[in-house]
Order: C-alpha cells, then sequence, then structure tokens
C-alpha cells in the first residue's frame, strides 16, 4: 500500500529526543541487570554515531561505568583521534588508547591488501595511497562494481576496475581492522565486567554497512533503530560538540579520504535517510522526489538498491544457522 | 552460435551462483532483478567473459543491456567477436 501524504518532507523524521533518550537507557540499564554486568565499553571513533552512543550511555548510566576506547590504525585520518579525545573529554569518561597498527601488521593487513590492489595496479606500493569506491547510484545505468583509487606520492591519481578476486582479497584484508577492534574492545569488556556497544544507525543496521564479527559484532545496538538524520537530531540535543556534529560520514578504513557515499551507499547519506524512511513507509516515489531533489526514475533506483543490499547482506545479519532448535537456551526474549 | 553462448554462461551461473539449481533461469531471466548476482557476481561474470572469449570488457559495457540476462550477454558476446562492436579502449 502507497501512503499519500499532503506533502512528505524530511520533517517526518523529527523525533522527540527526551523520550527517545529515556527509552534507550532504560533498555541500557536493563540490559546491564540481566547480564550482570557493571558497565559499558564504547569504542570512540570521532564520528557522530559512536559520540551519540558515548553521550547516551554516559546518560543511562553514569560516567563512571563507561569506558571509551580510541583505536586508531596507520591509515586513520588524523582527525580521528582528536575527535575521539574530544567527545572523551567533553563526557568526561575514562578512555583508553590502543593503537592496532602493529595488530594489523602481525596479521598482514596492509600486506595482504597491497598484494590484491597489485593485480589490477601493478606499480602501487606502500608509499602510495588508496580507497574503494563505487559508481554513484544516480548518474548512470551502470551496473555498480567496486574500483580502486590510488594516489601515488606525487599525486597522480589512477583508478582501476577490480577483479573479484582482488576485490574479495582487499576486503578481506580490510576487515582485519574492524575485528581487530572488536577483539580489543572484549578485552576490556571482559577485563572489567563490561557489555560491549554496537554504533550502527539504522541506515547501516538495515543495509550491512558492517564487518560480520567486527563493527556488527556488540552485545547492545543502542541506535540501530534511528535514521542517521535523527542521530544528528540527538546529537544535537545531547550537546555534542559542534566539531563532531559537523564531520560527514566517513569510512575510515583506507588510507584516501572516503565517504561511505562513494564505497557504499552511493546516494548522499541525507538524501539515503530520506529514501530510506519513505520506501518503509510506502510513500509515494513522486513525493519522495520532491522532498530530495532526485527524478523519480533514481528514487525508484534507490530504493531498488536498498532491496538488493538487504538481500546481498542477509548473510552478515543472519545468526549462525542451526540444524535444529536447542530449546534449553535462546528461548528467552530480552 | 549464439545458443552457444547462451549455454556457457548459463553452465557457468548456474554452477556458480545457483549450486545446480537452474529452476526458473530462462534465456531472458534478469539476473539481477531476481537477485541472483550482486556487486561481486558482475565481476565474477565479467571476468568469466574476458577470460572465455579472450577480450576486455570496458566499464561502460558493464549496463544491464549487455549484461542482465543470459540472453543479452550472448547478444553482448557474439556482436564483439562479429567486430560489430569494436573493443573500446580501457
Amino acid at each position: 500500500m502507497t501512503v499519500k501524504a499532503e506533502k512528505f518532507t524530511p520533517d517526518a523524521l523529527k523525533i522527540d529526543c527526551k523520550t527517545e533518550l529515556e527509552k534507550i537507557s532504560e533498555t541500557l540499564r536493563k540490559c546491564l541487570r540481566q547480564f550482570k554486568k557493571r558497565g559499558i565499553i564504547v569504542a570512540l571513533s570521532g564520528g557522530i554515531d559512536s559520540s551519540v552512543v558515548g553521550a547516551i550511555a554516559v546518560h543511562a548510566l553514569g560516567k563512571e561505568r563507561v569506558l571509551g576506547l580510541f583505536m586508531p590504525e596507520k591509515d586513520s585520518s588524523g582527525d580521528t583521534l582528536k575527535l575521539s579525545r574530544l567527545i572523551a573529554d567533553h563526557l568526561q569518561i575514562e578512555a583508553v588508547y590502543e593503537d592496532i597498527t602493529p595488530i594489523l601488521n602481525a596479521a598482514g593487513c596492509y600486506s595482504r591488501r597491497d598484494d590484491a590492489i597489485r593485480q589490477v595496479i601493478p606499480e602501487y606500493d606502500d608509499s602510495y595511497k588508496c580507497k574503494i569506491v563505487l559508481p554513484s547510484l544516480t548518474d548512470s545505468e551502470q551496473y555498480r562494481f567496486f574500483s580502486v583509487v590510488v594516489e601515488s606520492p606525487e599525486g597522480e591519481v589512477k583508478k582501476a576496475r577490480l577483479s573479484a578476486d582482488s576485490y574479495l582479497n582487499i576486503l578481506a584484508a580490510s576487515n582485519f581492522k574492524q575485528r581487530s577492534r572488536k577483539m580489543m574492545e572484549y578485552y576490556y569488556a571482559d577485563k572489567n565486567n563490561y557489555i560491549v556497544a554496537g554504533t550502527p544507525n539504522r541506515q547501516e543496521y538495515d543495509q550491512g554497512f558492517f564487518v560480520k564479527g567486527g563493527d556488527g559484532l556488540a552485545d547492545i545496538k543502542p541506535i540501530a533503530h534511528l535514521y542517521k538524520l535523527q542521530v544528528y537530531q540527538m546529537a544535537a540535543y545531547l550537546g555534542i560538540p559542534d566539531e563532531i556534529q559537523q564531520r560527514g560520514p566517513t569510512t575510515d578504513t583506507y588510507s584516501m579520504e572516503q565517504s561511505q557515499e562513494e564505497f557504499y551507499f552511493s546516494v548522499p547519506y541525507d538524501k539515503m535517510d530520506i529514501c530510506l524512511y519513505a520506501k518503509n513507509n510506502n510513500i509515494e516515489i513522486d513525493r519522495v522526489a520532491q522532498a530530495t531533489d532526485l527524478t523519480p526514475q533514481q528514487v525508484a533506483s534507490v530504493y531498488k538498491d536498498i532491496e538488493a543490499k538487504r538481500t546481498a547482506t542477509a548473510y552478515l545479519q543472519s545468526p549462525p544457522i542451526m540444524i535444529e532448535k536447542v530449546t534449553e537456551v535462546n528461548t528467552k526474549n530480552f | 552460435m549464439q545458443q552457444d553462448y547462451i549455454e556457457k554462461t548459463r553452465s557457468f551461473v548456474v554452477e556458480n551462483f545457483l549450486f545446480g539449481d537452474a529452476d526458473g533461469l530462462s534465456d531472458t531471466t534478469s539476473l539481477m532483478e531476481a537477485g541472483i548476482i550482486d556487486s561481486t557476481g558482475i565481476l565474477e561474470l565479467v571476468g568469466f567473459l574476458e577470460t572465455s572469449y579472450d577480450i576486455k570488457i570496458a566499464d561502460s559495457e558493464i549496463v544491464p543491456e549487455n549484461m542482465d540476462s543470459l540472453q543479452a550477454i550472448s547478444s553482448f558476446i557474439s556482436a564483439r567477436l562479429s567486430g560489430r562492436v569494436p573493443e573500446l579502449e580501457l
């Protein structure tokens, strides 16, 4: 069924932040009570999502029960550590610094990734910067496949389509980053008898923008039901520093600066957010087009891509498949 | 000849993406719409075509018109191999 509204605008995504904050806080406290844990680990990236989760955790549990982690590595942007420290100081929480570069070196993260890039750009070496990109969803009829972009020390930029093998090798090697971070988060969680927070917003959660066993792994995901535009509302309500509120969504995974849009979503996050909300609420495509400055055809493409990503990432969302139910456990709903 | 291209591609698709279950895969089934291939699958399919027919496929040729069904792929390969569609500079 399609819903006909008088006029559809981004205001449809407005939330009552006070009520939302109390709702999430209550669930956080309930989670700790049920799991008999004493606090929460929040990995801080200096981005809006982890900052909001940190602030909510402080509101819900008190600053003494929130431990922040800074886990940059050699490809992280310079802003990452600076803004992570800024939010930890702002929230007055204890935070631990763990440079994960040595772990990644030992695992062969960088060398395996670089070998894979050389399959398509032979001259590439570790003096270059790199990133992986997808074409824009709204610009052409072209299928969306991954390319690698490299920048030489002299500033020469080169782009090449990846083979399936090179793409999967780069992905597998890069995923060491998220998985190493999660390993460190659980080290501190076990050490302190804490739980681990996941920090995806709804866009990321719905569209499978996470690494299974990496940033996708958590004991609670406090903002996974909130659209990105709603996370920004919460950030303003919670008084997150402006510098963090104004930072664009970034993957912070590759050495060249890379937006989430060019790596995964192929549409600016605000338009993506409105399309996702509209699709979930059966809003007419023409009205969505007006609200987003996209053409109806482009909105239809985004809708199609949302479904395609849900299908493609079902594997990421799936818990382990059991051949038979073990009814003695896993029967309690939280 | 076009039927040969279709059968060869069908074998690849059935073996690699469908694990032997070819139910519902006709010559005109949309590989994307049917959820048979995704963005990684497209790269695999293009790699298969380039290797099998010793051709280079430009990014701009990886469009639904050329790749969305066994029929479309067959027409594209046929046109390329007969020289009706020249190889684009990569």
